[in-house]
């Protein structure tokens, strides 16, 4: 049976972002805007901290919240929290709110902060729901923020929307056949192979990685990782196309994510660009966590998700660092050396500590991740974790060499200081905390996300897909609304 | 208990240091110079007599192994996969740990001296607080996970340290390329983990090497076997040690300070691979194919220092392959099985390295206090040959020795130039693609960013 929270801690935490942004809106002081923005992030943060704490005392793969107004309103419960989830909602939080926090008062003309809660609460209901229809427009409420601001910057949004259009097209096309289908072959197989394609697309996986690319060129980088970083393309292939798609498919995808991983490694090696750079560094990392998830074997989901809970953390904190360091000097080129470590070495170390910690070197979740990962990949294919290994070889190689190019080379003469900032060293402290603690002792972390493996796949065991492909029969089960609910313990 | 207590005192003092010294630069409080050559000190010491006792103690009970079992760090039973952390004290490992603690503390009190209000003090004890972290894991580690792990904050150590002269481009260069040899090195050595796994079921090295202790101990694995997760380790010790094809990067590392690459490339880190080799020993024994390739491997490298060496024309160079011979041919006695030879080899060998390394900036001073102590040396007259002594063999020879090889041009042509020069391309065709896309603005907003886009931002 499903827990029930104490509290309804879920519609407050998508409430308050939104209330927020509504204050925030009305608001014409941007300094005074912006304090409020994050006081609703910090109220926000201790929130999905509560849920979390009060999810993990109740000792069930899920639960929803008691006095929930959305049941009282709609008859039905649409939030749920789960083993899955529960870390997840967490970690957006906390980065909604240190993104805020990091960003400089010089640029709140251009970095909306109404937008940004609303995005925080959209990313939050895409995480905590449990209706099928209502997470894919949600999904599709999410590509809106970006666009607009794109849009707003006067830039060009060919890229973002095609891609973005073909994704939104595809899946509820795949979810209409599915419904539809009624396990008539011909369109229940249809419908994963759309659900397929759009998570694809959705995750950045090749050819569909384009639009992350441009998306960081043509966006403020804040909103671009907070649009990315909480990898919604993952969480798509969780709900949606792990309990509908054969065992074999998704092993093909797994193959496509490594290849991918390999490919943007290499490019992010080759990049002349901070921005494109840490771009490719994503779509290679995220890559690798969709390819763990594909083998759909329970070590290499526990890696995946575990390199999950890791690089949001680790590249939004890389990420950040970056973002300051172009707030204060432009746009990156790394065709040159800059030299500024002796005027930031704050940024400079967490550049490097957070970067490390992303691609599996000791001290973060990922080196243990890692290790799962290559295990999973190589009990399905026993060559293929060779390209794991050279990924994420080629990963350090690049990010070694931004690290070069951005802080040392030469010297660096600012006439005033550039140094970090209270409010971007606060930020940084936390985050280094957060992936030391995490990394130096992982067993909890681990454990949790190897239940929420286990739970994952005895919802698709019981959807009974494998058995379907392996007799070559057709695929008979649509994502269900209540399989977030199936797996109770 | 003693014994417990003695081997965690072994690792623990350095793991809290550089954890203490971590967190205290993250949260801004900057040591000075003295407490943090204090602290240092401090961990060494405990750590060596910790050490010390342990080897004596194990003397006196005529004990010849002692593992210290921390748990399992991550454990998945149902899996079969568990992270075991735990320490192995042996005759291999304790003299090299000792050896690698009483280099440290001198190479320590050297480097206080000799970086006194260098801007870069507090980097460079920090970088090496981790090396150290790193070496003392490495050299007790009785799973391979842990050694990996080691192994790691070792190579990362190694390349900040190149690079410690960050505001100049060569160090910096050199840096990066010390760590890309590390970094492929560290993956191969990762596979050879898993593969390990797979086999064993388990990282324990006491899985692999049998039940009896070093150098007794007698592999698990069949003669295959033992070749596959051999290879995947000599690719990591031919990169850790600078073994051929991977020499380049020896001289290169010489770009950080006296203190660093004495203990990096004339002392420890170099012997490492070595050190792994030797740690595995009973595998390669398994398969004389592995054994004769090893042999092979370290007799190629010493020909090649050899040569090379001779025409350096700086002293760390000069003393850089000096160290790569003498390590080739303690890999080339690990190929023989002479596995107390090479270790009493690798402790005399980094000890008088180290000492030579630490002498190299006095060297033109020493030279002169030779010559006055024992009076004028009357120089030989004929400086050079004859021209009809420089046969083509002979030019070729120079040449090649003072090209160090080819070898990094070998690896630069036809490695890393046509690997970047095939994704460059790729990363034009893509921004093509998303020219070819974009409508209106597409073509202003794909290509690389101008100085008013740079304006812009800023």
């Amino acid at each position: 049976m499903n827990g029930y929270l104490h509290l309804p801690w879920l519609e407050l935490s998508i409430a308050c972002p939104i209330i927020a942004a509504i204050v925030c809106w009305r608001v014409k002081n941007e300094s005074l805007a912006r304090n409020i923005a994050l006081i609703a992030c910090l109220l926000t943060f201790l929130l999905t901290f509560g849920e979390w704490f009060d999810f993990m005392t109740l000792e069930t793969f899920s639960a929803q919240d008691s006095n929930s107004v959305v049941f009282f309103l709609f008859g039905t419960e649409y939030f749920v929290i789960d083993e899955l989830t529960a870390p997840l909602l967490f970690r957006v939080a906390l980065l909604f709110g240190l993104t805020i926090a990091a960003t400089m008062r010089s640029k709140a003309s251009r970095f909306s902060v109404v937008r940004t809660l609303l995005a925080e609460a959209i990313i939050l209901a895409v995480l905590s729901c449990s209706s099928t229809m209502l997470l894919c427009l949600l999904l599709a409420f999410s590509t809106i923020l970006p666009w607009y601001e794109m849009r707003l910057r006067g830039h060009d949004t060919s890229v973002f929307s095609l891609c973005m259009s073909l994704h939104l097209g595809l899946m509820f096309v795949g979810i209409t056949l599915l419904w539809l289908g009624h396990g008539q072959p011909l369109p229940t197989n249809l419908g994963a192979g759309l659900l397929v394609l759009s998570a694809m697309l959705r995750a950045g996986i090749f050819p569909g990685h384009f639009w992350i690319v441009d998306l960081f060129e043509k966006c403020t980088f804040g909103t671009a990782i907070l649009f990315v970083a909480p990898m919604t393309g993952a969480y798509f292939v969780m709900r949606l196309v792990l309990p509908v798609v054969p065992i074999w498919a998704l092993h093909w995808i797994a193959v496509l994510s490594l290849s991918t991983a390999l490919y943007a490694a290499a490019m992010a090696l080759v990049q002349s660009e901070a921005r494109r750079f840490f771009a490719y560094l994503f779509i290679s990392q995220s890559s690798l966590v969709l390819a763990g998830l594909e083998l759909a074997n329970p070590i290499g989901m526990t890696g995946a998700l575990c390199i999950w809970l890791e690089i949001g953390l680790s590249l939004g904190g890389l990420a950040l660092t970056l973002r300051a360091v172009e707030s204060r000097i432009g746009r990156i080129s790394l065709e040159q050396y800059h030299g500024l470590f002796d005027q930031m070495p704050h940024l400079g170390s967490l550049f490097l500590f957070t970067g490390l910690a992303s691609i599996g070197f000791p001290g973060g979740l990922a080196f243990v991740g890692m290790e799962l990962l290559v295990e999973g990949t190589v009990e399905v294919y026993p060559l293929v974790g060779t390209i794991i290994v050279l990924a994420t070889a080629i990963n350090g190689v690049a990010l070694l060499r931004a690290y070069f190019r951005i802080f040392t080379g030469t010297r660096h003469v600012a006439t005033v200081s550039i140094a970090a900032r209270p409010a971007e060293r606060l930020v940084t402290i936390t985050l280094s905390l957060l992936i030391l603690a995490i990394g130096i002792w992982p067993g909890s972390a681990i454990h949790s996300r190897y239940h929420a493996a286990e739970s994952l796949l005895k919802i698709r065991q019981e959807s009974g897909i494998d058995r379907g492909s392996e007799s070559s029969e057709p695929v008979s089960h649509p994502p269900s609304d209540e399989s977030k609910n199936s797996a109770n313990h | 208990m003693l014994m417990a207590i003695c081997a965690l005192l072994v690792v623990a003092p350095p793991a809290a240091l550089a954890l203490n010294m971590g967190l205290s630069l993250l949260l801004g409080y900057r040591p000075s110079e003295r407490r943090l050559a204090l602290s240092t000190q401090a961990t060494v010491v405990l750590s060596s007599v910790a050490a010390a006792t342990l080897l004596i103690n194990m003397l006196l009970t005529d004990q010849v192994q002692y593992t210290l079992d921390i748990g399992r760090w991550v454990d998945l039973p149902v899996e079969h996969f568990h992270f075991t952390v735990k320490f192995l004290f042996d005759r291999l490992s304790i003299p090299f740990v000792i050896l690698s603690l009483l280099l440290c503390g001198v190479i320590s009190a050297f480097a206080n001296r000799y970086l006194h209000r260098d801007e870069g003090y507090t980097r460079f004890f920090l970088f090496f607080v981790i090396f150290l972290l790193g070496i003392v894991v490495t050299s007790v580690a009785g799973t391979i996970e842990t050694m990996f792990l080691g192994w790691e904050l070792v190579g990362l150590s190694s390349a900040l340290l190149v690079a410690f002269f960050h505001n100049r481009v060569n160090p910096v260069a050199n840096g990066l390329r010390v760590w890309t040899i590390y970094r492929f090195a560290d993956g191969a050595f990762l596979f050879a983990a898993l593969v390990l796994h797979h086999l064993t079921g388990g990282g324990d090295l006491n899985l692999m090497m049998g039940s009896k202790p070093w150098p007794e101990s007698a592999c698990v694995l069949d003669s295959s076997h033992a070749l596959i997760v051999g290879l995947l380790l000599l690719v990591a010790a031919a990169g850790k040690s600078a073994l051929v094809p991977f020499s380049g990067w020896l001289p290169r590392a010489m770009e950080g300070p006296t203190p660093s690459s004495a203990i990096f490339y004339g002392a420890l880190s170099v012997h490492l691979g070595a050190y792994l080799l030797l740690r595995v020993g009973p595998m390669l024994e398994q398969s004389p194919t592995l054994q004769w390739i090893i042999i092979a491997l370290g007799a190629i490298t010493a020909v090649y220092a050899g040569l090379v060496g001779r025409v350096q024309t700086d002293v760390k160079s000069a003393l850089a392959f000096a160290s790569l011979l003498q390590v080739s041919i303690i890999v080339v006695e690990i190929g023989f099985g002479l596995r107390y030879l090479a270790l009493i080899h690798i402790i005399g060998h980094a000890s008088m390295r180290s000492l030579q390394l630490l002498r190299a900036p006095s060297l033109l001073r020493d030279h002169r206090r030779l010559e006055d102590n024992i009076g004028y040396l009357e120089r030989t007259k004929e400086t050079s040959r004859p021209d009809s002594a420089l046969t083509p063999l002979r030019i070729w020879r120079y040449r090649f020795a003072m090209e160090r090889g080819y070898l990094d041009t070998i690896l630069d042509d036809w490695i890393a130039t046509p690997f970047l020069r095939l994704f460059r391309w790729f990363d034009e065709l893509e921004r093509r693609v998303v020219t070819f896309l974009s409508i209106g603005g597409g073509r202003a907003v794909a290509k690389k960013p101008s100085e008013s886009d740079e304006m812009e931002a800023s």
